[in-house]
């Protein structure tokens, strides 16, 4: 089951496995290095498991100098090079092809230099997001992007995404606490971005970089910014009975000049499904917000009092402050454990599309309608502050053509979230599963523009290719390298 | 001179770039003019953004605003002012420090990426840029980004565009995140400070949890402003006094508001001879750069962003050995001139000259978007 196509890997390269192997193997330290068939396997996918195809060799370098020897090596051979974090991706941005090269991050786990003065901490591109916050917060500190998936998912990848979390809302995303980098070129070539000042001295290259899903380069180190802990964060939980009136909250907060850390939705399908998994006792209802705001005690009290009054003239069904640190961890581990939860359940395809936030509660009605006109069933929890959607159209992966009625409807959703004005990926990235649907936003000269700077890093487009951009838009340049291969 | 091109739609616009873009011939590009002075002198018609203006979204339960690029920045501060909220990143007005008038234009912010003292805590401008509407030199009307609070569907050009000066393309419309103005706002003054001993106190303020959202230090007099709500207010600037322990009088009301404005637009160096630069820093790298400029180049200088920004106002007598004091004695960071005569602006490299190859991407990324070099050409040359 497949209806996103992955172009026909290159004969050439395919014929040439043995002496592609034998130079990377000649360059690069043995345990740096995986081509046994039975070991790739296990990176033939991401978390968009769908999609399958181990690589023709798995590349672990464990420092900014292997990479370049890697890159150097694949750029002579014309081998296509697939960069990889810790393959969490849900838009298959890390899926390889049978003829390409993985070159991944999980062997570059040094933390660098933590400087709490200057307030930065520089590491190597493989260390999970968890493990940065981990790493400062005894002294008072805190990494802002809190991706669901933080636990497992690496800096390489927030980086390549521009990854955001609940708390995005406050504190913005991966490209708002990131300072510089480190960044090999296709060619090999080692460049600096960015550093601990605060911003870019010509073109802003490093906003490029972040957020352009392995297209450009490969990310060793990253700078990136920490900042003080809050003296405390206490989350409140508003329920209605429908997602216009949950919706009209949402606005009227966020008008009122409050400006909570998070704002999270859930509706009842989700609710229950976590309640069944976790019981963190929510209460079932349509429509679930859960509010965080942070401060000192006085500070919390007066944000919340606010919050309170307008939540009150909306007539919510329930409206529950957290009373201990106890009950605020149950509130988020119920959140955090949504995706998990569904997944016991049922296959799911997780969408990411952004909306304004003034068009949610339309969205979520036509959302509901389309699920009803395609049969399917979908739950919906997501980041409401910012409108950034995560619809989870349930399917079952054994019954023939599920997961084919899943991906239709899905598209169908994402081109509802453009129409009302929003885009297609508010932070899982396009890859290949929003790949040929990025004609609804742009139109022909906007991606060309952008393949027009993909071409200056990236001449021979050996980098990630056939993801991001159409197929059919990208086919001329990602067809180069056969042609002219030889000749190099 | 000519008379400005001033087109009134983006299709005039791209109709105007197109047709120069046939016959090569460069543009000026100008939103009010008060920047204009800023980067490598550039010959060409002037083509103005002034009539690309107006609010066409403001959606304050949003916190979305969208402008045209020529709307001045004084109609969208009243805008937003009617809903409580604000542009957070506080742009710097360039007027009294450059010399020059006219009324600032949003186009003109986005594309030096123009942020002021909030820029510490609440982002630059950059930050808060949602997406663009632009023209490039091949006459394409291209957009990026958009209207949404998060977006990473393609490549980032937007962000791209901010800080480009304009020689990627000419920016029609522009997209930003607002955010609700503060309830209060006050500051903490504590006078006679040695520099480095200022930067001490920053680092200790902005580790604190008290969202400190302007650090900044003039004459040895160092400012520390807290913003929020009412109560948020008093509570942290008693907490941050008593922690920082070096004293200090508190600064609110009317004198409050004059005295950001006049930090973020550098008024202490406004009537000054020689020549300004802008210098960004790791931030406790600042007081060695400060001692060397002061000591080689007879230099005076004030501090924003907690350090991380250094202004320097170098005399007359000393302004031609100044780029070369000065960026050699930064660490990481880099230097650009932002005030000078002509003659010393075309003998120096107005902005940080860069790595070989970083050099060659961005003579690329220009040939992509301006391949006829018709867009500033030149502005942003080493
Ligand atoms: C359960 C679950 C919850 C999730 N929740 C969130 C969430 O809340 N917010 C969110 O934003 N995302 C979320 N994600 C998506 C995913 O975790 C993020 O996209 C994450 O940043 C991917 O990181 P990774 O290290 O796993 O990268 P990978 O999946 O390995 O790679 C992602 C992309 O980065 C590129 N890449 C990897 N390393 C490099 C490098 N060194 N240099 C250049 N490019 C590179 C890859 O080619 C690929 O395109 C979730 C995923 C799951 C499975």
């Amino acid at each position: 089951m497949s209806s996103i196509e992955m172009p026909e890997p290159d004969a050439r390269v395919l014929g040439n496995r043995d002496a592609i192997l034998k130079a990377l193997a000649e360059a690069l330290p043995a345990d740096g290095l995986i081509t046994d068939p039975h070991q790739t396997l296990a990176y033939e996918c991401d978390a968009l498991t769908a999609y399958r195809c181990p690589p023709l060799a798995v590349i672990l370098p464990a420092t900014t100098e292997e990479v370049s020897q890697a890159l150097k090596i694949c750029h002579q051979l014309g081998v296509k090079v697939v960069p990889r974090g810790a393959g969490t991706s849900l838009a298959g941005g890390s899926l390889a092809t049978a003829d390409s090269v993985i070159i991944g991050t999980s062997r570059l786990r040094d933390t660098i230099e933590v400087n709490y003065p200057d307030r930065y901490i520089r590491v190597q591109t493989g260390v999970t997001n968890l493990s940065v916050t981990q790493s400062v917060e005894n002294d008072g500190f805190f990494y802002a992007p809190d991706p669901s998936s933080q636990l497992a998912c690496a800096i390489a990848g927030n980086i390549a995404m521009n990854s955001g979390g609940a708390h995005c809302l406050k504190y913005g995303v991966t490209t708002n606490n990131l300072l510089g980098v480190t960044l090999v070129l296709a060619d090999g070539e080692v460049v600096e971005l960015g550093g601990a000042h605060m911003d870019a001295p010509g073109l802003d290259m490093l906003a490029l970089i972040c957020g352009s899903e392995g297209q450009l380069g490969i990310v060793t180190e990253a700078t990136l910014r920490i900042l003080p802990k809050p003296e405390g964060a206490r989350p409140v939980l508003i329920g209605f009975d429908d997602a216009e009136t949950a919706g009209e909250c949402v606005a009227q907060i966020i008008k009122s000049g409050v400006l909570p850390v998070a704002i999270e939705y859930m509706d009842r399908l989700c609710i229950q499904v976590v309640e069944d998994f976790t019981a963190v006792g929510y209460p079932l209802c349509e429509a679930l917000l859960i509010v965080e705001v942070e401060g000192s005690e006085a500070e919390i009290a007066v944000q919340i009092e606010r919050i309170e009054k307008i939540a009150l003239a909306l007539d919510p069904r329930e409206f529950r402050v957290s009373q201990s640190l106890e009950q605020s961890e149950l509130i988020w581990k119920g959140r955090k454990s949504a995706f998990g939860a569904m997944g016991r359940l049922n296959d799911y395809l997780c969408l990411d599309g952004t909306v304004p936030v003034s068009a949610l509660p339309l969205t979520l009605r036509r959302i509901g309608e389309l699920a009803q006109e395609h049969q399917m069933e979908v739950a919906n929890v997501f980041h409401a502050g910012d409108g950034n959607m995560h619809p989870l159209i349930l399917y079952n992966a054994n019954l023939e053509g599920d997961f084919e009625r899943a991906e239709q409807l899905g598209a169908a959703i994402l081109k509802l979230c453009v129409e009302v004005g929003g885009c297609l990926t508010g932070e899982h990235g396009v890859g290949i599963e929003k790949r040929d649907l990025m004609y609804e936003q742009f139109s022909p000269d906007d991606l060309e523009a952008m393949m027009q700077v993909k071409d200056v890093f990236d001449p021979d487009w050996m980098l990630n290719p056939a993801k991001v951009f159409p197929l059919n838009a990208s086919a001329a340049r990602r067809s180069l390298i056969a042609t002219q291969g030889a000749a190099k | 001179m000519n008379a400005a091109i001033t087109p009134c739609s983006e299709a005039e616009l791209q109709d105007v770039v197109k047709e120069a873009a046939s016959q090569s011939a460069p543009f000026r590009i100008s939103g009010g003019g008060t920047r204009a002075n800023i980067g490598q002198p550039v010959a060409g018609q002037t083509l103005s953004t002034n009539a690309l203006s107006g609010v066409d979204l403001y959606d304050p339960g949003a916190l979305t605003l969208v402008v045209g690029a020529g709307t001045s920045i004084q109609d969208i501060e009243d805008t937003l002012a009617g809903e409580q909220q604000m542009l957070a990143f506080e742009p710097m007005d360039h007027r009294s420090l450059l010399g020059t008038n006219g009324a600032p234009t949003i186009g003109g912010v986005v594309a030096g990426n123009v942020s002021g003292p909030r820029r510490l805590q609440a982002g630059a401008c950059r930050d808060a840029l949602l997406g663009v509407r632009f023209v490039d030199g091949r006459g394409r009307q291209l957009k990026s980004g958009g209207r949404v609070m998060k977006n990473v569907t393609g490549l980032d050009l937007a962000r791209l565009m901010c800080g480009a000066f304009g020689t990627l393309g000419v920016l029609s419309q522009v997209a930003l995140k607002v955010l609700p103005r503060p309830e209060r706002a006050a500051t903490l003054v504590i006078d006679n400070l040695a520099d480095a001993a200022t930067v001490k106190v920053f680092c200790k303020a902005l580790s604190t949890p008290f969202e400190v959202s302007g650090a900044a230090s003039i004459d040895g007099r160092a400012y520390l402003r807290l913003e929020g709500l009412d109560v948020q207010v008093g509570d942290r600037l008693t907490r941050l006094r008593e922690y920082l322990d070096e004293g200090g009088e508190v600064i609110d009301g009317d004198a409050h508001h004059a005295l950001w404005r006049n930090i973020r637009d550098v008024r202490h160096f406004a009537d000054t001879g020689g020549s300004i630069w802008r210098v960004s820093v790791k931030p406790t790298d600042a007081p060695r750069l400060l001692t060397t400029v002061q000591r080689e180049l007879d230099a005076k200088t004030s501090l924003d962003w907690g350090g991380g920004l250094v202004w320097i106002q170098v005399p007359q007598e000393t302004s031609e050995s100044a780029a070369g004091v000065i960026r050699s004695a930064i660490g990481q960071g880099h230097a650009t001139l932002i005030r000078a005569s002509t003659e010393l602006r075309q003998k120096t490299p107005v902005f940080q000259p860069e790595s070989a190859r970083l050099t060659k991407i961005s003579t690329q990324l220009r040939a992509q978007f301006d391949p006829h070099n018709i867009l500033n050409p030149g502005l942003m040359a080493a």
